[in-house]
This record gives structure tokens, C-alpha cells and sequence, in this order.
């Protein structure tokens, strides 16, 4: 699978040049392509971050929906937070729980625990391979079916699609 | 029409900087550092995503910067505060008094044994714990 390394990589690097120099003509585009195709042969080959992906119509989907879902959660996380703060009894009881994961890409895994760290009340401390220990603010559940239901669930629908 | 769009690029700067301002109160109200870690991480990444946001909008050329800073932020920070949190847990800064429950403590062996739950909270421990 380098080969789809080495694309993933150039692409995703096109992308970025382009964005930063917000200009389009021919030059622009020759120089950033030569960059792109160098550093991408270079470094994309012993690198195995994009073969776990999947890039299927499916996959796309389920992706854009996440971004949707992940945005919407952030926003939340934010009022929760803006709530907990506001509050003069500050509300909170906090813990460490444990939560396990069926995603096996590294990628997927840390994606998840980025997600869950920017969710309502979630912080993900340390994650040693399937489990991942996260300090909640308000501990609903310390058992760990329970736990990975209502932190981990709703994402996981998503990323097992994308990163398998 | 121009004035319109700065207009509102001020104002989602301004509501960026308001979730800045809830964070920085979060860092001095919340009782431990995992809890001042929680409200910075949340506050501070919307708050920079609508300040940049609000930038983009009055200065409508740095919008491809703008992006992929927004993205680098979204991406770094989160990292950075799980980062964080481990250290902090590792070299054993307490957690709060209202704490319900640690997993990650070397210790809950001893307090699943005392209060004397059932067997499978016990085996999920000895796997987990060194």
C-alpha cells in the first residue's frame, strides 16, 4: 500500500501549499506540484498513517457527516463548559473511566480520542492500545460498557467506516 | 456590501473572544488540573476557530491561511491536552476531592476489593493495571 501513501500524501500537500499561497497560476502550480511529488517520494513511503483509510463513495459519506456531527458536538461542549464555569456551585463530578474501542488503525484511534477530548466533558488521559482512560466531568457510569456507550459510541459509528 | 461582511467578521470575533474569556475563567474557577485542562482545551479551540473565523471574514485573501490554521489548531490541540493530562497523571498530581472514581490509579485493586464488587470489575483491573 505505499503507493496510496505517496498519493494520499501529495495530495494533501498540494492542498496546503495551495491554501497558503492563495494564488493559482501556471508558476504557482508547477512549483507546488515539483515540492509536493519531491517531499511526498521522500518521506510517504516508510510512513503507513494513510493506508489504513478507506476512500470509498461510502466512506466519503460517512466522513462528511462526522465532520457535521463533530462540529455540532464542539459547539455543545463549548456551552457546557460556558455553563459549568457560569454556575457559583460549579456543578461538576469528575473521574477517570475506562472506555474500550473496536477501531484498530492508529489513525482511527487517534482521531477518536481528539473527538472525544473535544466533546461535552470529556478528556482523554492516556490510551494503552483498546482502552482509552478518560477524566469526565460529570461521571454518569463507571462501568465500561456503559462508559464506551456514552462517550465513544457516536463517533465509532463513524470511524470504523473511514479508517476500518 | 463590504462594510456588511466586516461587520460580521467583528462580531464572530467578538464571540470568539467571549468563549476565550469563558475559558480563562474556567482555568481560575475549576478545583484540579485535570478539570482546568477540560476548560481551556474545549473554550480555547472554538474560541480561536470563530477569532480566525472573524479574521478571515474582514480580510477575505487570507482565507486559505486562515483555513489551515484553523485546522492545525483543531488538530494540535486536543493532542497537546491529552498530553498534558498523562504527564500530570503520571507524576501523580491529585485529583480533586470530589473525584468519584480514578481507573487509571494504581490503587482501585485495593478499593474494588473493600467495597466488595463483583469479580468482573476486579479481572478488568488486573489486565489493565501493571
Amino acid at each position: 500500500m505505499r503507493i496510496k501513501n505517496t498519493i494520499v500524501g501529495f495530495f494533501l500537500l498540494l492542498a496546503t501549499w495551495f491554501l497558503l499561497n492563495g494564488k493559482y497560476d501556471i508558476v504557482t502550480l508547477g512549483i507546488g506540484i515539483l515540492i509536493s511529488l519531491f517531499i511526498s517520494l521522500i518521506f510517504c513511503n516508510k510512513c503507513e498513517i494513510f493506508s489504513e483509510m478507506n476512500f470509498s463513495p461510502k466512506a466519503i459519506l460517512y466522513f462528511i457527516v462526522y465532520v457535521f456531527v463533530f462540529l455540532t458536538e464542539l459547539v455543545k461542549s463549548n456551552f457546557d463548559v460556558a455553563r459549568r464555569v457560569l454556575t457559583p456551585s460549579l456543578p461538576i463530578n469528575p473521574g477517570i473511566v475506562e472506555v474500550e474501542t473496536k477501531l484498530k488503525s492508529k489513525l482511527g484511534r487517534m482521531i477518536l480520542a481528539n473527538s472525544i477530548t473535544l466533546t461535552p466533558g470529556t478528556l482523554t488521559v492516556k490510551i494503552e492500545n483498546d482502552k482509552l482512560f478518560i477524566h469526565w466531568i460529570n461521571v454518569v457510569n463507571t462501568d465500561i460498557e456503559n462508559a464506551t456507550k456514552d462517550i465513544a459510541a457516536k463517533f465509532e459509528k463513524y470511524l470504523k467506516v473511514i479508517y476500518g | 456590501m463590504n462594510q456588511t461582511i466586516e461587520i460580521i467578521g467583528a462580531i464572530v470575533t467578538l464571540i470568539g473572544s467571549l468563549f476565550l474569556f469563558l475559558g480563562a475563567l474556567g482555568l481560575i474557577r475549576m478545583p484540579d488540573v485535570y478539570n482546568r485542562i477540560q476548560a481551556g482545551t474545549k473554550a480555547t479551540t472554538l474560541g480561536t476557530m470563530l477569532s480566525l473565523l472573524g479574521i478571515g471574514l474582514i480580510h477575505l485573501d487570507w482565507y486559505g491561511k486562515i483555513i489551515v490554521l484553523i485546522i492545525f489548531v483543531l488538530v494540535s490541540n486536543p493532542i497537546s491536552s491529552h498530553v498534558l493530562a498523562g504527564a500530570a497523571h503520571y507524576i501523580g498530581i491529585p485529583l480533586t476531592r470530589r473525584t468519584v472514581i480514578d481507573k487509571l490509579s494504581d490503587k482501585p485493586m485495593i478499593r474494588v476489593q473493600k467495597e466488595n464488587s463483583n469479580s468482573e470489575t476486579v479481572l478488568t483491573d488486573e489486565k489493565t493495571g501493571k
